[in-house]
């Protein structure tokens, strides 16, 4: 098992324990987070800092059921286990049971009362914690949540385990017997392809698969799967180093964008009009 | 010590809900107009629904299906016809009108010939009761099924059956001794690329166009004696405890299609603006969504009702029958009153509620129309 010290950002850890020596078989951790349904309509909780959870129907992130589809992808050709991993309240199980469904092979949940209110940076740490408990020799996160938005779980987490990275990936290429990954990206432009050793972080995109649908069989199945609860002690995290106390980044607010002021409607001569909206769009907008 | 009545689901059943929905949503609506408009037969959609075990629900997974409880089904099918009434007919008839007396009164050995790729959806079913003069009084079969040999000889007509023009195998009624009435009647399994049958009318209809209405010719139609499914004699018998299950389904559609109508209300009359303000600010519009949304609520509860009796395995013929009845008319009631709401709108096909119209109107007739329901529930409560 990797070994890695209490800070994860002070030195580095071997590369987890190589469970393919016995031939192209496995074991894949997928991050997943639950958050609100695209379709829900949000609003601010009392305190001003949290969403109201009442009412809010809650989902897998978007991008994770990416995740999700690859891992399972991968393990359908070569064999091995597929491990979700969440942190999150009582509630994360509806989606691990989801992704369980899909076909994982288990499930496991973080969650302490310490752990409100994590940043991504802590967020990651606590992910890092429990990754190192196991065996890995690739690891799957969204590329973002939909919810906050902020893109940089995956690359915290691919620092604190020692680990290469590939972000925003649309296309993946796994050798399992010479340990590789040749990753594709779309960037401005351009395709890039990275390629480096395994085990290592992927963060994926939409165009990468198409997720499946759990099938009744399996969401029957999917409540006889292993489902583990860890929480602060069993992860050996100083309730200090977590949650709000241990964050980089404190929300102080939320606030609803203001709603669509009233449209501007230029009426007239067409070459008059199209000299006017061309003013407005520079002087009043500044877009163009 | 008390103990508190539930009106929760299983994580299962809210497990199946959520798939089907997000499926239904992103896989089924989106060709709901086209294939009414086109009249045509959904295949791409019934193969994926294939696969995820949508076509044979009920069944035991050691028989090809997905082995899930009648509350499940009913959830699925109210997501389906939710999405597209067409699809969720196709697929209640498969599930309710096929498998489900392939399940329960099959030979184990036809059980494994039929009963499995139905279930797995790689054939599709059709369920052949109805007659020119043989509908609410089902008992009235000219169909003959005469044995000659160690082979049933089919002739006769039947009309009004859906999925006809696409299926591979049919639960047919014919009568075997024209002398006994009720008893007279048989069921068969037959598979319909049998010589002597044949695809008559293909009807046009008011709605569910996506789904194929056929009638079924039988012209010497000779099939093999041990595909008689049931006892000989046990036909009508067979035909009225599946319709038991069917109107689960039915219900089940109806509650959908109301679903449908109503969150379609609400959005419009939030985003039409009348007299300077949005017409979900007026009572008038706020009592009929009031009133949508209770019934629908009613509705609902009543199949859940029904299908959890079909689940303990007790008798459910009248919650069945007043499910079916008091769904179906909901969903006529609420997909009115979406019409009435959209106002000119509501009339023509750039907004969905028009269909939703037309595709309520069928669940008042198949399966029993509701005076068949009223029929059944008050021989009930006068017994």
């Amino acid at each position: 098992m990797a070994q890695c010290g209490d800070d994860p950002t002070d030195r580095p850890c071997d590369r987890g324990q190589w469970t393919t020596d016995h031939g192209p078989t496995m074991n894949i951790i997928v991050c997943v987070k639950q958050v609100p349904d695209t379709a829900t309509k949000v609003r601010i909780g009392k305190d001003g800092r949290h969403i109201d959870p009442e009412g809010v129907k809650f989902i897998v992130n978007t991008y994770d059921d990416f995740a999700v589809e690859e891992a399972i992808r991968l393990k359908e050709r070569f064999g091995g286990e597929v491990t979700v991993i969440s942190m999150g309240p009582e509630r994360v199980k509806e989606a691990l049971r989801m992704c369980l469904a899909m076909g994982a092979d288990k499930a496991i949940q973080l969650w302490d009362p310490a752990f409100e209110d994590s940043d991504p940076y802590t967020t990651a740490l606590i992910l890092s914690k429990a990754i190192q408990q196991l065996p890995y020799d690739l690891i799957f996160c969204g590329k973002q949540a939909i919810d906050r938005d902020t893109t940089s779980v995956p690359s915290y987490l691919a620092e604190m385990l020692r680990l290469p990275q590939a972000t925003v990936v649309v296309k993946l290429e796994v050798d399992p017997v010479a340990k590789k990954f040749i990753a594709y990206r779309d960037i401005e432009g351009a395709k890039e392809v990275l390629e480096g050793p395994l085990p290592a972080v992927i963060s994926t995109q939409w165009k990468l698969n198409e997720p499946r649908y759990p099938t009744l069989p399996n969401i029957m199945k999917a409540k006889k799967k292993e489902l583990k609860e860890l929480n602060a002690g069993a992860l050996g995290l100083d309730p200090t180093m977590v949650g709000e106390k241990g964050s980089r980044v404190r929300v102080l607010g939320m606030e609803l964008p203001p709603p669509r002021s009233k449209g501007k409607i230029l009426k007239g001569d067409p070459k008059e009009v199209a000299r006017e909206l061309v003013r407005l769009l520079r002087e009043e907008a500044k877009v163009i | 010590m008390g103990s508190v009545m539930r009106f929760e689901l299983t994580e299962d059943q809210k497990m199946i809900r959520q798939m089907v929905r997000e499926f239904a949503e992103k896989e089924v609506a989106p060709l709901a107009a086209q294939i009414d408009a086109e009249a045509r037969f959904p295949e791409e959609t019934l193969r994926k629904m294939a696969k995820l075990n949508l076509l044979g629900m009920m069944v035991p997974e050691k028989y090809g299906g997905a082995g899930v409880d009648t509350v499940s089904y009913v959830l699925a099918m109210e997501e389906i016809a939710k999405a597209c009434a067409s699809t969720s007919t196709i697929m209640t008839v498969n599930n309710s009108l096929v498998c489900d007396p392939l399940l329960r009164y099959g030979t184990e050995a036809q059980k494994q010939k039929y009963l499995v790729p139905l279930a797995k959806g790689e054939l599709l079913g059709c369920f052949g009761l109805s007659e020119p003069n043989a509908g609410s009084d089902a008992a009235n079969q000219q169909t003959t099924a005469t044995l000659k040999g160690d082979k049933w000889v089919l002739n006769g007509r039947k009309n009004f059956t859906t999925n006809g023009a696409h299926a591979d195998i049919c639960i047919l009624f014919a009568s075997t001794d024209k002398t006994k009435g009720h008893h007279g009647i048989s069921a068969f399994i037959v598979e319909l690329d049998t010589p002597g049958f044949s695809i008559g009318k293909i009807e046009k209809k008011l709605g569910i166009c996506g789904s194929d209405t056929a009638s079924l010719v039988f012209e010497d139609c000779t099939i093999p004696e041990e595909n008689l499914l049931g006892e000989l004699g046990s036909g009508f018998k067979i035909a009225m405890g599946t319709l038991d299950g069917g109107r689960i389904g039915i219900a089940a559609q109806a509650v959908g299609i109301a679903r449908a109508a109503l969150e379609q209300s609400v959005k419009y009359s939030k985003e039409r603006v009348q007299f300077g303000q949005p017409i979900s600010s007026f009572q008038a519009i706020q009592w009929m969504l009031a009133d949508m949304g209770t019934e629908i609520e009613c509705a609902h509860l009543l199949t859940l009702k029904a299908a959890t009796l079909k689940d303990k395995g007790v008798r459910h013929t009248k919650e069945s029958a007043m499910a079916k009845l008091f769904a179906s008319e909901t969903a006529m009631r609420a997909t009115t009153k979406a019409v009435q709401i959209h106002g000119g709108y509501g009339y023509i096909k750039d907004y969905p509620v028009e269909r939703f119209f037309r595709d309520a109107k069928i669940t008042e007739i198949y399966e029993g129309t509701s005076e068949i329901q009223r029929l059944v529930i008050a021989t009930y409560l006068l017994k």
